[in-house]
């Protein structure tokens, strides 16, 4: 019964709560806290990418375009014309997934790199407009955000709550918001590779002819499925805007979007579990080398090549491939 | 009028070789591995950044100008050897991410070498502008266009008249059977990273004098050029040359009448609108594919 349960696909999600709820021991201030809630935001945001990059083969190089007009259009609905979060966060999605099907719907049709190019434009075209429109969104300088709240109950950083008869700090609240977050992001995400839909999308990755020989609407999946990787990218966007307090195009920038991709190869593209992994050490890498003061730029790209060339795979699924190995050695040994 | 539109067209056919000369650097890359490479924009910077370092250092401009272009010519090489080559069984996916890995390498070192401050390039003949019909047109403008024109010249002849040239197309529209018939392929995507490179290092020093130059100026200018690669049609070494004038000039016109806020929105909705209608580029190539 047991083994039964570790074999399913809800293993991966009782292992990665449980991670979630030692974390917090290793924890002893707000800045540790912070981390690690944007940490859980962002992945949550690469786990949706990586449905797109890891199940239908096609790369976005914009994602931060639509991860920064979801948390724009919060920050301007909620700080500008007064709107409750979850509205804002609904209709931000809605609109983020109208612009990518419009994008993706004629570009899906034709293969090769056409995406990878159309999102990098669409990404540029958003940040361009946020950095210029300064009274809408206040250019270069950002803008607040207040604070996440629902029916009149607000989650702020800097609040505090009882939960289950416990006093805790704001951001704290803030890391099991995200942490619950992030655990339904990869829900979603692995119910949605177990579906028909996601056998249509590994078969359109494993040969796209004989996919749709067979009868699969490549073009339609492939649509689909970048358009649900965006609205991951709006409502975390959106999600991000509020747990910050305060924006800067810089959210919706090329670089952020580069990272966004560089968390899914880093971690193990197709690899839900790798990829979290990929957006920790990404985000984590440049508090470790902060020490080398001028030398962190060279260090960071250093890491980021040798990684991608001795671990081509992505630093989970390679790190799996040698440990099961290992058990298998060892098991033959004492057979 | 005229003497504006003009003065618009000057500017942009100028920023315009210099894109087409990056985008063509794309091409190489693209056609011989299917890599685009994100490290493209860093030969332009250590092109310039290397020439202004040693002219200050009192070496003369031209012998400067020689080492700059070998500097970024044992990069590409450096590149494809320690960086690519090694990474032989991953994905093309997993390929771009070193490139962008290498950027990010180069662009620190340049960090710490050369500072973060702009450098000024002196112009390579008078400082004299020249006049035509009302319009300002520097002479490093003429610099920029015979050098492009003269690169390439270069690079037709070398694909059409050379052994090694004809290599690296025969590997670009077929690996295996290029392999077959004993073409070293990855002999071929050396000399396509070592190409590539000398292409970016000279529109790099040309374009110097005009647009300044720093540590993080090949972020802005690689990426303008993939732009034109892409609105060529990826691939297309004609597509490359008429994708970099026209976003150039587009570029140029659109910061003149509308708005320079957005000239470079303009230049990124040329993608999607040459994606919409005319899905392979201007002169992308037609692609059946086999099973």
């Amino acid at each position: 019964m047991l083994n039964r349960f570790m074999q399913s696909r809800l293993r991966g999600l009782v292992v990665l709560a449980l991670i979630l709820v030692i974390i917090p021991a290793f924890l002893s201030n707000s800045f540790q806290y912070g981390m690690v809630t944007q940490i859980a935001i962002l992945a949550a945001t690469v786990v949706g990418l990586n449905l797109l990059v890891g199940f239908a083969g096609q790369i976005s190089l914009g994602h931060a375009g639509f991860f920064g007009l979801g948390a724009y259009f919060t920050g301007i609905a909620t700080g500008t014309y007064g709107w409750p979060s979850v509205p804002a966060l609904l209709v931000g999605a809605i609109m983020v997934g109208i612009i990518a099907w419009v994008v993706g719907r004629p570009i899906l049709r034709l293969k090769g790199h056409y995406l990878s190019m159309a999102t990098l434009a669409v990404g540029f075209i958003i940040a361009i407009i946020l950095n210029n429109e300064r009274a809408l969104t206040g250019g270069p300088d950002g803008m607040p955000v207040p604070a996440f709240e629902v029916f009149g109950w607000e989650l702020s950083s800097f609040g505090r709550y009882s939960l289950l008869g416990l006093e805790i700090e704001g951001f704290e609240a803030w890391y099991i918001f995200a942490s619950v977050i992030l655990l339904v992001a990869v829900w979603f995400a692995l119910n949605l590779i177990e579906s028909p839909i996601g056998r249509a999308l590994r078969s359109v990755h494993g040969s796209e002819v004989a996919a749709s020989v067979v009868g699969v609407n490549t073009a339609k999946y492939k649509s689909l499925v970048f358009v649900i990787s965006a609205i991951y990218a709006s409502l975390m966007g959106s999600l991000y805007a509020h747990f910050l307090g305060f924006i800067t195009p810089a959210v919706a920038s090329f670089e952020f979007s580069i990272l966004f991709i560089t968390m899914v190869v880093l971690g193990g593209m197709g690899s839900t579990f790798g990829v979290i992994l990929g957006a920790a050490v990404l985000t984590l890498l440049p508090q470790v080398l902060a020490d080398f003061q001028e030398l962190e730029t060279v260090m960071f790209g250093l890491i980021l090549m040798l990684t991608m060339i001795f671990m081509p795979k992505g630093l989970l699924p390679t790190l799996t491939a040698i440990v099961s190995k290992r058990m298998r050695k060892k098991a033959g040994g004492e057979a | 009028m005229l003497a504006e539109f003009l003065q618009y067209l000057f500017t942009g056919i100028t920023i315009g070789a210099t894109y087409a000369l990056i985008a063509l650097g794309f091409t190489l890359i693209y056609n011989a591995s299917h890599v685009i490479n994100f490290a493209q924009g860093e030969f332009l910077m250590i092109g310039g950044m290397a020439t202004v370092s040693l002219t200050a250092m009192g070496v003369p401009m031209i012998i400067a100008i020689v080492l700059a272009i070998i500097l970024a010519g044992v990069l590409g090489i450096a590149l494809q050897r320690f960086a690519i080559a090694p990474a032989k069984q991953a994905d093309v996916v997993t390929l771009i991410i070193i490139t962008i890995g290498a950027s990010i390498f180069i662009r620190g070192i340049a960090q710490v070498v050369w500072g973060k401050e702009y450098h000024v390039m002196q112009n390579f003949s008078s400082d004299e502008p020249i006049w035509v019909f009302g319009a300002v047109l520097n002479s490093q403008s003429l610099w920029v266009l015979g050098v492009g024109a003269v690169v390439v010249v270069a690079l037709v002849l070398f694909f059409t008249k050379t052994l090694t040239g004809k290599a690296i197309l025969a590997t670009s529209m077929n690996k295996e059977a290029a392999r077959l018939v004993g073409v070293r392929t990855q002999m071929v995507l050396m000399l396509a990273f070592l190409v590539s490179a000398l292409l970016g290092s000279v529109a790099g020093i040309v374009v110097a004098p005009i647009t300044f130059t720093s540590y993080d100026i090949g972020i802005i200018l690689g990426l303008k050029g993939f732009v034109a690669a892409a609105i060529g049609g990826l691939g297309s070494g004609v597509g490359a040359v008429v994708g970099g004038l026209a976003l150039g000039i587009v570029e140029a016109m659109a910061a003149g009448y509308i708005s320079s806020d957005y000239k470079d929105a303009v230049a990124f909705s040329m993608i999607l609108l040459v994606l919409f209608f005319m899905p392979r580029g201007l002169f992308g190539p037609k692609v059946v594919e086999r099973v």
